[in-house]
């Protein structure tokens, strides 16, 4: 099955987060607290890694495995819809302890009680989808 | 009869990463996904689950082809599956601990936590069912998943969207988001939590 190769990819995925303690609430804590390195650690080192690879698949043009040029979709141009719901994802972040990753790998790991947490999650999502259209972007 | 080799290749991976190990690894994730033609981003499975779900017949927001998204769901659904291995197979050897500053232990103690042995345990307290129905435990687990889940798709993405693909795609919008998820966190720290805790 096709579809699989993407469990592999969330099992190191899983693994990486748990292992570097990135999903735990006192970590996030921590972070906003700026009382360790850790955590930006991980964010900055991704994130330098990341760019280099990112101008490498741009200027070899680089193809998927599907064939197909590997493109990058410019995000909008507005500055309220990301600062706003940024502000409002940070309030949350900070507060659960757990951004959307997290909350999968620790309900595997044993938290059930996030599928809790998944829920609100979805009527918060949800609810964006109703309210889209009212709200500034 | 395991071989000593593999017992050496389970505690070496149970050790407590460094970043440096961590970030490189959440890059190359990235790259993965890349390559397999698909865009790193957790959240919107969200939306897809909520589609899903049938929420096409309340808002055009969620009438696309969710069914596309299967892929991101298998990363969400792997990452369960990584997470149950990780604290099965590769507990380090002080257990599951967050090996988090003294001056975030100091901080933690005088906001009322109570840790044995100056051991900060990986999961809180309130990560139970019976904590639903405290103040903390509700808070965390419902009044947090909302905002994150809301905050999310307002902003067009999450930690894995935003900080990681967008910033390496070096996308202006996601730079905002970044900023804006800090403005919230520090927000939610510094001046609602001395209300909570």
């Amino acid at each position: 099955m096709r579809l699989s190769r993407f469990i592999l990819v969330g099992i190191l995925f899983g693994i990486t987060l748990y292992k570097s303690e990135a999903v735990s609430w006192f970590r996030i804590y921590e972070m906003f607290h700026f009382q360790s390195f850790h955590m930006y650690g991980i964010i900055f080192s991704a994130i330098a890694i990341g760019i280099v690879m990112v101008q490498w698949i741009k200027r070899r043009h680089l193809r998927s495995i599907e064939g197909q040029e590997i493109v990058f979709h410019p995000k909008d141009k507005s500055i309220p819809r990301y600062i706003i719901g940024g502000f409002i994802f940070g309030l949350g972040w900070a507060l659960a302890g757990v951004c959307p990753g997290p909350m999968f790998i620790l309900m595997g790991s044993g938290a059930t009680v996030l599928v809790v947490f998944l829920a609100s999650a979805m009527f918060g999502t949800f609810a964006y989808g109703l309210l889209r259209k009212r709200l500034p972007h | 009869m395991v071989p000593e080799f593999l017992i050496q290749i389970v505690d070496f991976i149970s050790q407590p990463w460094p970043w440096y190990v961590a970030g490189p690894m959440i890059a190359l994730i990235m790259f993965i996904l890349l390559f397999f033609g698909r865009e790193f981003g957790i959240s919107a499975n969200f939306r897809v689950m909520c589609a899903a779900d049938g929420a096409g017949d309340y808002a055009d927001f969620f009438k696309f082809d969710w069914a596309s998204q299967g892929w991101n769901l298998m990363v969400a659904l792997g990452a369960m599956f990584g997470g149950y291995l990780a604290a099965t197979y590769f507990t380090p050897v002080d257990g599951q601990v967050a090996h988090v500053s003294q001056a975030a232990i100091t901080d933690l103690q005088a906001l009322g936590f109570e840790f044995e042995a100056g051991k900060v345990p990986l999961i809180p307290d309130f990560y139970r069912w019976e904590a639903l129905f405290t103040l903390q435990g509700f808070m965390v687990i419902v009044v947090g998943g909302f905002l994150v889940g809301f905050g999310a798709r307002y902003a067009g993405g999450c930690t894995s969207g935003h900080a990681i693909s967008g910033m390496s795609a070096l996308q202006f919008g996601s730079l905002v988001a970044v900023i804006g998820f800090f403005l919230g966190g520090l927000t939610m720290v510094h001046l609602i939590f001395p209300l909570l805790f």
